[in-house]
Protein backbone atom coordinates (compact mmCIF):
# COMPACT_ATOMS: atom_id res chain seq x y z
CA UNK A 1 0.00 0.00 0.00
CA UNK A 2 2.59 2.39 0.77
CA UNK A 3 6.59 1.77 -0.15
CA UNK A 4 9.34 4.46 0.98
CA UNK A 5 12.29 3.70 -1.42
CA UNK A 6 15.91 5.30 -0.71
CA UNK A 7 13.95 8.09 0.75
CA UNK A 8 16.49 11.25 2.06
CA UNK A 9 14.90 14.24 3.66
CA UNK A 10 17.04 17.60 4.91
CA UNK A 11 15.79 19.65 7.46
CA UNK A 12 17.64 22.81 6.58
CA UNK A 13 21.65 21.06 6.16
CA UNK A 14 20.34 18.48 8.59
CA UNK A 15 20.41 14.76 7.09
CA UNK A 16 17.29 13.62 8.83
CA UNK A 17 16.17 11.14 6.29
CA UNK A 18 18.86 8.53 4.96
CA UNK A 19 18.13 6.18 2.22
CA UNK A 20 14.96 4.98 4.22
CA UNK A 21 13.07 2.13 2.81
CA UNK A 22 9.97 0.69 3.75
CA UNK A 23 7.18 -0.79 3.54
CA UNK A 24 3.20 -1.09 4.37
CA UNK A 25 0.76 -3.51 3.08
CA UNK A 26 -3.04 -2.99 3.65
CA UNK A 27 -4.27 -3.62 7.11
CA UNK A 28 -0.85 -4.37 8.83
CA UNK A 29 -0.19 -2.04 11.88
CA UNK A 30 3.52 -1.01 11.36
CA UNK A 31 5.68 0.30 14.39
CA UNK A 32 9.10 3.11 14.10
CA UNK A 33 11.27 2.64 17.64
CA UNK A 34 14.32 4.77 17.79
CA UNK A 35 15.61 7.74 20.00
CA UNK A 36 14.65 10.87 19.86
CA UNK A 37 16.21 12.65 16.90
CA UNK A 38 16.36 9.02 15.30
CA UNK A 39 14.08 10.07 12.35
CA UNK A 40 10.70 9.09 13.21
CA UNK A 41 8.38 12.00 13.05
CA UNK A 42 10.43 12.70 9.70
CA UNK A 43 9.42 9.96 8.23
CA UNK A 44 5.69 10.94 8.82
CA UNK A 45 6.33 14.24 8.28
CA UNK A 46 7.56 13.11 4.76
CA UNK A 47 4.93 10.67 3.81
CA UNK A 48 2.36 13.94 4.91
CA UNK A 49 4.13 15.86 2.55
CA UNK A 50 4.82 18.67 5.49
CA UNK A 51 8.67 18.34 4.96
CA UNK A 52 9.03 16.40 1.76
CA UNK A 53 11.50 13.61 0.50
CA UNK A 54 14.60 15.02 -1.68
CA UNK A 55 15.51 12.28 -3.42
CA UNK A 56 14.08 8.67 -3.72
CA UNK A 57 10.74 7.61 -3.95
CA UNK A 58 7.30 7.80 -1.57
CA UNK A 59 4.38 5.81 -3.36
CA UNK A 60 1.10 5.20 -2.04
CA UNK A 61 -1.03 2.40 -4.13
CA UNK A 62 1.46 2.41 -6.68
CA UNK A 63 1.73 6.01 -7.59
CA UNK A 64 4.54 8.52 -6.74
CA UNK A 65 3.10 11.75 -3.65
CA UNK A 66 6.07 12.70 -3.27
CA UNK A 67 5.87 16.00 -4.63
CA UNK A 68 2.27 16.92 -3.69
CA UNK A 69 1.00 19.23 -1.47
CA UNK A 70 -0.62 17.91 1.95
CA UNK A 71 -3.58 18.30 1.77
CA UNK A 72 -3.48 16.67 -1.26
CA UNK A 73 -1.92 14.09 0.21
CA UNK A 74 -5.00 14.07 3.04
CA UNK A 75 -7.21 13.27 -0.08
CA UNK A 76 -5.77 10.27 -1.12
CA UNK A 77 -6.50 8.98 1.91
CA UNK A 78 -3.75 9.17 4.21
CA UNK A 79 -4.40 11.24 7.55
CA UNK A 80 -1.81 12.12 10.44
CA UNK A 81 -2.48 12.45 13.98
CA UNK A 82 0.70 14.35 14.63
CA UNK A 83 3.18 14.94 17.76
CA UNK A 84 1.64 17.18 20.47
CA UNK A 85 -1.82 16.22 19.26
CA UNK A 86 -2.20 19.59 17.78
CA UNK A 87 -5.78 19.99 18.34
CA UNK A 88 -7.03 23.65 17.64
CA UNK A 89 -7.47 24.56 20.67
CA UNK A 90 -9.91 27.36 20.36
CA UNK A 91 -12.68 25.25 18.69
CA UNK A 92 -15.04 22.89 19.91
CA UNK A 93 -14.79 19.31 19.89
CA UNK A 94 -17.69 18.87 17.74
CA UNK A 95 -15.84 21.74 15.36
CA UNK A 96 -12.55 20.19 15.08
CA UNK A 97 -14.50 16.65 14.28
CA UNK A 98 -16.05 19.03 11.15
CA UNK A 99 -12.62 20.13 10.10
CA UNK A 100 -11.34 16.58 10.34
CA UNK A 101 -13.89 16.06 7.11
CA UNK A 102 -12.89 19.25 5.56
CA UNK A 103 -12.45 17.91 2.58
CA UNK A 104 -15.28 15.82 2.37
CA UNK A 105 -17.50 19.17 2.99
CA UNK A 106 -15.62 20.67 0.02
CA UNK A 107 -16.58 18.05 -2.01
CA UNK A 108 -20.12 18.56 -1.17
CA UNK A 109 -20.35 15.10 1.04
CA UNK A 110 -23.91 15.98 2.96
CA UNK A 111 -23.54 16.84 6.49
CA UNK A 112 -25.89 13.91 7.81
CA UNK A 113 -23.40 11.95 6.13
CA UNK A 114 -20.23 13.37 7.88
CA UNK A 115 -21.85 13.39 11.35
CA UNK A 116 -22.67 9.90 11.15
CA UNK A 117 -19.26 9.47 11.08
CA UNK A 118 -18.58 11.55 13.61
CA UNK A 119 -21.18 9.31 15.82
CA UNK A 120 -18.56 6.50 15.15
CA UNK A 121 -15.77 8.48 16.44
CA UNK A 122 -17.97 9.69 19.57
CA UNK A 123 -18.54 5.64 19.69
CA UNK A 124 -14.98 4.85 19.69
CA UNK A 125 -14.30 7.77 22.47
CA UNK A 126 -17.42 8.06 24.45
CA UNK A 127 -15.46 10.88 26.67
CA UNK A 128 -15.40 13.35 23.40
CA UNK A 129 -19.34 13.27 23.32
CA UNK A 130 -19.58 14.10 26.83
CA UNK A 131 -17.15 17.29 25.65
CA UNK A 132 -18.54 18.29 22.28
CA UNK A 133 -19.47 21.60 22.96
CA UNK A 134 -16.26 22.51 25.07
CA UNK A 135 -13.32 23.83 23.88
CA UNK A 136 -10.82 21.38 22.81
CA UNK A 137 -8.06 23.76 24.39
CA UNK A 138 -9.60 22.81 28.15
CA UNK A 139 -9.59 19.11 27.61
CA UNK A 140 -7.12 17.08 29.29
CA UNK A 141 -4.07 15.70 27.69
CA UNK A 142 -5.54 11.92 27.15
CA UNK A 143 -8.89 13.91 25.89
CA UNK A 144 -7.26 16.24 23.18
CA UNK A 145 -5.15 12.93 21.87
CA UNK A 146 -8.73 11.36 21.48
CA UNK A 147 -9.91 13.75 19.70
CA UNK A 148 -6.79 14.29 17.42
CA UNK A 149 -7.19 10.71 15.99
CA UNK A 150 -10.99 11.62 15.68
CA UNK A 151 -10.28 14.04 13.91
CA UNK A 152 -8.03 12.13 11.40
CA UNK A 153 -10.59 9.10 11.31
CA UNK A 154 -13.05 11.67 9.72
CA UNK A 155 -11.25 11.88 6.91
CA UNK A 156 -12.11 8.64 6.91
CA UNK A 157 -8.53 7.73 6.29
CA UNK A 158 -6.91 3.97 4.77
CA UNK A 159 -3.74 4.98 6.10
CA UNK A 160 -3.64 6.67 9.61
CA UNK A 161 -0.06 7.83 10.73
CA UNK A 162 0.61 8.43 14.27
CA UNK A 163 3.17 10.24 15.98
CA UNK A 164 3.39 9.29 19.63
CA UNK A 165 -0.34 9.20 20.75
CA UNK A 166 0.93 7.79 24.00
CA UNK A 167 3.01 10.79 24.67
CA UNK A 168 2.60 12.29 28.56
CA UNK A 169 -0.38 10.30 29.10
CA UNK A 170 -1.51 8.03 32.12
CA UNK A 171 -0.89 4.51 31.20
CA UNK A 172 -4.93 3.73 31.63
CA UNK A 173 -5.35 6.43 28.95
CA UNK A 174 -2.74 4.88 26.81
CA UNK A 175 -4.37 1.99 27.16
CA UNK A 176 -7.79 2.97 25.76
CA UNK A 177 -5.78 4.54 22.95
CA UNK A 178 -4.45 1.34 22.01
CA UNK A 179 -7.50 -0.78 22.29
CA UNK A 180 -9.49 1.79 19.89
CA UNK A 181 -6.43 1.56 17.27
CA UNK A 182 -6.68 -2.32 17.71
CA UNK A 183 -10.41 -2.30 16.58
CA UNK A 184 -9.93 0.33 13.99
CA UNK A 185 -7.67 -2.20 12.17
CA UNK A 186 -10.29 -5.34 12.88
CA UNK A 187 -13.10 -3.33 12.20
CA UNK A 188 -12.59 -1.29 9.31
CA UNK A 189 -9.01 -2.30 7.96
CA UNK A 190 -7.50 0.98 8.49
CA UNK A 191 -3.83 0.46 7.94
CA UNK A 192 -1.50 2.26 10.63
CA UNK A 193 1.92 3.61 10.81
CA UNK A 194 2.85 4.11 14.28
CA UNK A 195 5.38 6.29 15.88
CA UNK A 196 6.02 5.61 19.90
CA UNK A 197 8.59 5.96 22.16
CA UNK A 198 6.80 3.59 24.81
CA UNK A 199 8.46 0.72 22.65
CA UNK A 200 6.93 -1.99 24.42
CA UNK A 201 3.17 -1.33 24.01
CA UNK A 202 3.68 -0.61 20.45
CA UNK A 203 5.37 -3.89 19.45
CA UNK A 204 2.70 -5.60 21.81
CA UNK A 205 0.06 -3.60 19.23
CA UNK A 206 1.90 -3.47 15.74
CA UNK A 207 2.67 -6.70 13.28
CA UNK A 208 6.43 -5.77 12.34
CA UNK A 209 8.20 -3.07 13.09
CA UNK A 210 11.49 -1.27 12.12
CA UNK A 211 13.61 0.45 14.32
CA UNK A 212 15.59 3.50 13.65
CA UNK A 213 19.10 5.07 14.19
CA UNK A 214 20.49 8.75 13.10
CA UNK A 215 17.56 8.71 10.08
CA UNK A 216 18.67 5.13 8.93
CA UNK A 217 16.95 1.97 9.36
CA UNK A 218 18.57 -0.30 11.33
CA UNK A 219 17.07 -3.34 11.60
CA UNK A 220 13.40 -4.43 10.76
CA UNK A 221 10.93 -7.58 11.78
CA UNK A 222 7.60 -9.02 13.18
CA UNK A 223 7.02 -7.89 16.09
CA UNK A 224 7.49 -10.79 18.01
CA UNK A 225 11.30 -10.93 16.54
CA UNK A 226 12.57 -7.70 17.94
CA UNK A 227 10.87 -8.26 21.01
CA UNK A 228 13.33 -11.11 21.29
CA UNK A 229 16.02 -9.05 19.43
CA UNK A 230 18.84 -8.34 21.97
CA UNK A 231 19.60 -5.20 20.51
CA UNK A 232 16.21 -4.10 20.80
CA UNK A 233 15.72 -5.27 24.48
CA UNK A 234 18.67 -3.69 25.83
CA UNK A 235 18.12 -0.05 23.75
CA UNK A 236 14.14 -0.18 23.68
CA UNK A 237 12.61 -2.06 26.25
CA UNK A 238 14.68 -1.72 28.93
CA UNK A 239 15.18 -5.56 30.05
CA UNK A 240 18.12 -6.98 29.23
CA UNK A 241 20.69 -6.75 31.57
CA UNK A 242 23.32 -9.69 31.51
CA UNK B 1 -20.91 71.43 29.08
CA UNK B 2 -24.27 70.26 28.07
CA UNK B 3 -25.95 67.18 27.55
CA UNK B 4 -26.90 67.78 24.20
CA UNK B 5 -23.31 68.53 23.07
CA UNK B 6 -21.84 65.24 24.87
CA UNK B 7 -24.80 63.25 23.01
CA UNK B 8 -23.61 64.59 19.57
CA UNK B 9 -19.97 63.79 20.02
CA UNK B 10 -20.95 60.47 20.94
CA UNK B 11 -23.39 59.69 18.00
CA UNK B 12 -20.93 60.96 15.62
CA UNK B 13 -17.75 58.89 17.63
CA UNK B 14 -20.13 55.82 17.12
CA UNK B 15 -20.47 56.29 13.20
CA UNK B 16 -16.79 57.08 12.85
CA UNK B 17 -15.72 54.32 14.91
CA UNK B 18 -18.11 51.74 12.97
CA UNK B 19 -15.79 52.65 9.88
CA UNK B 20 -12.89 51.72 12.06
CA UNK B 21 -14.12 48.59 13.02
CA UNK B 22 -14.86 47.32 9.74
CA UNK B 23 -10.92 48.33 8.65
CA UNK B 24 -9.97 47.17 12.13
CA UNK B 25 -11.46 43.91 11.27
CA UNK B 26 -9.82 43.97 7.69
CA UNK B 27 -6.36 44.22 9.83
CA UNK B 28 -7.40 41.54 11.93
CA UNK B 29 -8.41 38.50 9.53
CA UNK B 30 -5.63 38.74 7.44
CA UNK B 31 -2.98 38.90 10.59
CA UNK B 32 -4.83 35.74 11.75
CA UNK B 33 -4.82 33.98 8.41
CA UNK B 34 -1.60 34.78 7.51
CA UNK B 35 0.47 36.39 10.50
CA UNK B 36 0.89 39.54 8.79
CA UNK B 37 -0.06 43.05 9.38
CA UNK B 38 -1.27 44.15 5.42
CA UNK B 39 -0.70 47.51 5.76
CA UNK B 40 -2.37 48.24 2.13
CA UNK B 41 -5.83 47.68 3.77
CA UNK B 42 -6.00 51.12 3.94
CA UNK B 43 -5.95 51.11 -0.07
CA UNK B 44 -8.58 49.30 -0.22
CA UNK B 45 -11.14 51.80 1.67
CA UNK B 46 -9.81 54.25 -0.77
CA UNK B 47 -10.46 52.25 -3.49
CA UNK B 48 -14.00 51.43 -2.22
CA UNK B 49 -14.75 55.28 -2.59
CA UNK B 50 -12.67 56.34 -5.79
CA UNK B 51 -14.02 53.65 -7.62
CA UNK B 52 -17.41 54.01 -7.20
CA UNK B 53 -17.12 57.98 -7.90
CA UNK B 54 -15.69 56.21 -11.32
CA UNK B 55 -18.80 54.20 -11.84
CA UNK B 56 -20.90 57.05 -11.00
CA UNK B 57 -19.48 60.14 -12.82
CA UNK B 58 -17.92 57.76 -15.75
CA UNK B 59 -19.82 55.27 -15.99
CA UNK B 60 -23.08 57.33 -15.56
CA UNK B 61 -24.40 54.04 -13.01
CA UNK B 62 -27.14 55.17 -10.05
CA UNK B 63 -25.54 54.59 -6.70
CA UNK B 64 -27.48 51.37 -5.62
CA UNK B 65 -25.73 49.56 -9.04
CA UNK B 66 -22.23 51.53 -8.55
CA UNK B 67 -21.80 50.33 -4.86
CA UNK B 68 -21.70 46.82 -5.91
CA UNK B 69 -19.40 47.05 -8.83
CA UNK B 70 -17.09 49.41 -7.07
CA UNK B 71 -17.23 47.05 -3.71
CA UNK B 72 -16.56 43.82 -6.32
CA UNK B 73 -13.74 45.82 -8.51
CA UNK B 74 -12.32 46.17 -4.88
CA UNK B 75 -12.06 42.93 -4.10
CA UNK B 76 -10.62 41.93 -7.19
CA UNK B 77 -7.83 44.17 -6.33
CA UNK B 78 -7.30 42.89 -3.37
CA UNK B 79 -7.64 39.28 -5.27
CA UNK B 80 -5.00 40.48 -7.67
CA UNK B 81 -3.12 42.02 -4.62
CA UNK B 82 -2.45 38.38 -3.06
CA UNK B 83 -1.75 36.44 -5.76
CA UNK B 84 0.69 39.07 -7.62
CA UNK B 85 2.18 40.11 -4.45
CA UNK B 86 1.91 37.83 -1.56
CA UNK B 87 1.48 34.60 -3.15
CA UNK B 88 4.96 34.24 -5.51
CA UNK B 89 7.24 34.90 -2.49
CA UNK B 90 9.91 32.50 -1.92
CA UNK B 91 10.61 32.88 1.69
CA UNK B 92 7.18 34.32 3.52
CA UNK B 93 8.84 36.39 6.86
CA UNK B 94 6.96 38.38 8.08
CA UNK B 95 9.57 41.22 7.66
CA UNK B 96 9.33 40.32 3.92
CA UNK B 97 5.55 40.39 4.07
CA UNK B 98 4.86 43.92 5.42
CA UNK B 99 7.47 45.44 3.46
CA UNK B 100 5.21 44.15 0.55
CA UNK B 101 2.39 45.60 1.77
CA UNK B 102 3.91 48.95 2.14
CA UNK B 103 5.44 49.20 -1.17
CA UNK B 104 1.79 47.78 -2.49
CA UNK B 105 -0.10 50.39 -0.76
CA UNK B 106 2.34 53.12 -2.00
CA UNK B 107 1.71 51.29 -5.60
CA UNK B 108 -1.80 51.30 -4.99
CA UNK B 109 -2.03 54.97 -4.20
CA UNK B 110 0.24 56.26 -6.91
CA UNK B 111 -1.65 54.70 -9.33
CA UNK B 112 -4.88 56.33 -7.81
CA UNK B 113 -3.36 59.23 -8.10
CA UNK B 114 -2.76 58.79 -12.01
CA UNK B 115 -6.03 57.99 -12.38
CA UNK B 116 -7.99 60.50 -10.24
CA UNK B 117 -5.78 62.89 -9.52
CA UNK B 118 -5.10 65.08 -6.33
CA UNK B 119 -8.82 66.39 -5.84
CA UNK B 120 -11.59 65.35 -3.25
CA UNK B 121 -14.27 64.46 -4.34
CA UNK B 122 -17.70 63.44 -2.69
CA UNK B 123 -20.26 60.91 -3.22
CA UNK B 124 -24.05 62.19 -2.84
CA UNK B 125 -25.53 60.39 0.42
CA UNK B 126 -27.31 57.01 0.48
CA UNK B 127 -30.60 58.81 1.37
CA UNK B 128 -30.74 63.09 1.54
CA UNK B 129 -29.11 65.04 3.50
CA UNK B 130 -32.14 66.27 6.34
CA UNK B 131 -30.85 65.87 9.42
CA UNK B 132 -32.73 63.55 12.12
CA UNK B 133 -33.06 64.94 15.94
CA UNK B 134 -32.01 61.79 18.25
CA UNK B 135 -32.50 63.82 21.87
CA UNK B 136 -30.87 67.29 21.68
CA UNK B 137 -28.52 65.66 19.37
CA UNK B 138 -29.15 65.36 15.16
CA UNK B 139 -27.74 62.87 12.96
CA UNK B 140 -27.57 62.43 9.30
CA UNK B 141 -29.02 59.60 7.38
CA UNK B 142 -25.90 58.81 6.44
CA UNK B 143 -24.59 57.94 10.11
CA UNK B 144 -27.59 55.91 10.45
CA UNK B 145 -26.50 53.79 7.10
CA UNK B 146 -22.51 53.04 8.08
CA UNK B 147 -24.61 51.99 11.75
CA UNK B 148 -26.44 49.37 9.94
CA UNK B 149 -24.30 47.99 7.47
CA UNK B 150 -21.60 47.90 9.76
CA UNK B 151 -23.89 45.82 12.10
CA UNK B 152 -24.41 43.89 8.94
CA UNK B 153 -21.37 42.75 8.04
CA UNK B 154 -20.66 41.86 11.78
CA UNK B 155 -22.79 39.79 11.76
CA UNK B 156 -22.21 38.24 8.58
CA UNK B 157 -18.59 37.88 9.83
CA UNK B 158 -19.54 36.25 12.63
CA UNK B 159 -21.80 33.36 10.89
CA UNK B 160 -19.42 32.96 8.53
CA UNK B 161 -16.30 32.24 10.84
CA UNK B 162 -19.04 30.22 13.38
CA UNK B 163 -21.26 28.20 11.41
CA UNK B 164 -19.39 27.57 7.71
CA UNK B 165 -17.03 24.78 7.14
CA UNK B 166 -14.80 27.63 5.43
CA UNK B 167 -14.62 29.83 8.63
CA UNK B 168 -14.19 27.31 10.88
CA UNK B 169 -11.08 26.46 8.14
CA UNK B 170 -9.79 29.76 8.46
CA UNK B 171 -9.96 29.72 12.38
CA UNK B 172 -7.60 26.36 12.38
CA UNK B 173 -5.72 27.96 10.32
CA UNK B 174 -5.02 31.08 12.38
CA UNK B 175 -4.52 28.94 15.25
CA UNK B 176 -1.99 26.17 13.47
CA UNK B 177 -1.13 26.31 10.15
CA UNK B 178 0.49 23.13 10.05
CA UNK B 179 -1.92 21.27 11.57
CA UNK B 180 -4.66 22.68 9.72
CA UNK B 181 -2.81 21.18 6.02
CA UNK B 182 -2.72 17.91 7.95
CA UNK B 183 -6.31 18.43 7.83
CA UNK B 184 -6.50 18.62 3.95
CA UNK B 185 -6.81 22.64 4.48
CA UNK B 186 -5.41 24.28 1.50
CA UNK B 187 -3.85 26.92 3.75
CA UNK B 188 -3.23 29.20 0.79
CA UNK B 189 -6.50 29.44 -0.71
CA UNK B 190 -6.92 30.14 3.16
CA UNK B 191 -4.97 33.05 2.75
CA UNK B 192 -6.77 34.14 -0.37
CA UNK B 193 -9.58 33.96 0.96
CA UNK B 194 -8.23 36.40 3.98
CA UNK B 195 -7.70 39.09 1.25
CA UNK B 196 -11.26 38.43 -0.66
CA UNK B 197 -13.09 39.19 3.05
CA UNK B 198 -10.45 41.98 4.47
CA UNK B 199 -10.25 43.89 0.61
CA UNK B 200 -14.10 43.88 0.24
CA UNK B 201 -15.25 44.81 4.02
CA UNK B 202 -12.35 47.93 3.61
CA UNK B 203 -14.06 48.84 0.33
CA UNK B 204 -17.55 48.94 2.03
CA UNK B 205 -16.10 50.71 4.30
CA UNK B 206 -14.67 53.42 2.42
CA UNK B 207 -18.16 53.52 0.55
CA UNK B 208 -19.79 54.54 3.61
CA UNK B 209 -18.00 56.80 4.84
CA UNK B 210 -17.29 59.10 1.57
CA UNK B 211 -20.53 60.92 1.50
CA UNK B 212 -19.61 62.58 5.27
CA UNK B 213 -15.88 63.12 4.95
CA UNK B 214 -15.32 63.26 1.00
CA UNK B 215 -12.63 60.72 -0.30
CA UNK B 216 -9.53 61.65 -2.02
CA UNK B 217 -6.52 59.10 -3.37
CA UNK B 218 -4.99 59.33 -0.06
CA UNK B 219 -7.78 59.01 2.51
CA UNK B 220 -6.25 55.12 2.71
CA UNK B 221 -3.35 55.62 4.75
CA UNK B 222 -5.03 58.15 7.72
CA UNK B 223 -8.35 55.57 7.75
CA UNK B 224 -5.94 52.48 7.47
CA UNK B 225 -4.04 53.51 10.22
CA UNK B 226 -7.01 54.52 12.37
CA UNK B 227 -8.48 50.77 11.21
CA UNK B 228 -4.99 49.42 12.87
CA UNK B 229 -5.62 51.29 15.74
CA UNK B 230 -8.86 50.21 16.25
CA UNK B 231 -7.63 46.11 15.80
CA UNK B 232 -4.69 46.92 18.19
CA UNK B 233 -7.14 47.99 20.83
CA UNK B 234 -9.19 45.10 20.10
CA UNK B 235 -5.87 42.61 20.04
CA UNK B 236 -6.31 41.37 16.89
CA UNK B 237 -9.33 39.43 17.39
CA UNK B 238 -11.47 39.43 14.19
CA UNK B 239 -14.79 39.63 16.19
CA UNK B 240 -16.08 41.88 19.45
CA UNK B 241 -13.28 43.53 20.62
CA UNK B 242 -12.27 44.86 17.68
CA UNK B 243 -15.72 46.15 17.01
CA UNK B 244 -15.53 48.03 20.74
CA UNK B 245 -12.06 49.24 19.85
CA UNK B 246 -12.76 51.06 16.72
CA UNK B 247 -16.02 52.49 18.76
CA UNK B 248 -13.61 53.28 22.09
CA UNK B 249 -11.32 55.10 19.35
CA UNK B 250 -14.54 56.67 17.11
CA UNK B 251 -15.77 57.84 20.80
CA UNK B 252 -12.45 59.28 21.76
CA UNK B 253 -11.33 61.14 18.59
CA UNK B 254 -14.91 62.96 18.53
CA UNK B 255 -14.67 63.82 22.16
CA UNK B 256 -10.98 65.16 22.40
CA UNK B 257 -12.19 67.44 18.79
CA UNK B 258 -14.89 68.83 20.53
CA UNK B 259 -13.67 69.15 24.25
CA UNK B 260 -10.19 70.00 23.18
CA UNK B 261 -9.24 70.96 20.11
CA UNK B 262 -10.14 69.19 16.47
CA UNK B 263 -6.54 70.07 15.91
CA UNK B 264 -5.51 66.87 17.98
CA UNK B 265 -8.24 64.70 16.65
CA UNK B 266 -5.52 62.15 14.67
CA UNK B 267 -2.95 62.66 17.54
CA UNK B 268 -5.94 61.00 19.81
CA UNK B 269 -5.73 57.55 18.01
CA UNK B 270 -1.80 57.75 17.60
CA UNK B 271 -1.36 58.47 21.27
CA UNK B 272 -3.72 55.47 22.06
CA UNK B 273 -1.98 53.22 19.35
CA UNK B 274 1.42 53.95 21.42
CA UNK B 275 0.38 53.86 25.18
CA UNK B 276 -1.37 50.06 24.00
CA UNK B 277 1.24 49.12 21.91
CA UNK B 278 3.94 50.08 25.59
CA UNK B 279 1.48 49.00 28.04
CA UNK B 280 -0.82 45.88 26.41
CA UNK B 281 0.04 45.11 23.32
CA UNK B 282 -2.17 42.33 23.95
CA UNK B 283 -5.23 44.58 23.44
CA UNK B 284 -7.70 46.29 25.89
CA UNK B 285 -9.19 42.92 26.72
CA UNK B 286 -6.32 40.08 25.75
CA UNK B 287 -5.30 37.45 28.48
CA UNK B 288 -1.62 37.35 28.23
CA UNK B 289 -0.88 33.79 26.94
CA UNK B 290 -1.57 30.90 28.70
CA UNK B 291 -3.25 27.56 27.95
CA UNK B 292 -3.25 23.93 28.79
CA UNK B 293 -0.74 21.35 27.22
Amino acid sequence: MLRLKKVNTYYGKVHALKNVTLLLAEGEIVTLIGANGAGKTTILNTISAVTPASSGEVLFNDSQISALAPDRIVKLGISQVPEGRQVFKPLSVEDNLDLGAYLRYRNGESKASIHTDMDQVFSLFPRLQERRKQLAGTMSGGEQQMLAIGRALMAKPKLLLLDEPSMGLAPLIVQEIFRVLNQLRREQGTTILLVEQNARAALKLADRGYVLETGKIILEGTSAQLMENADVKRAYLGKDKG
Amino acid sequence: MQFDQLLQYLLSGLSTGAIYALIGIGFSIIYNATGIINFAQGEFVMLGGMVTLLFLETGKLPLWAAIPCAVAVSTASGMLFERLAIRPLRQPTPINLVIITIGGSILIRGLAMLLWGKDTHAIPPFSGEEPLAVGGATILPQHLWILGVTLLIIAANKYYFYHTISGKAMRACAYNRRAAGLVGIDVRRMVLFSFIISSAMGSVAGIIVAPLTMTAYDVGIMLGLKGFCAAIIGGMSSGGATVVGGLVLGILESLGAGLISSGYKDAIAFIILLLLLFIRPQGLFGKAQSERV
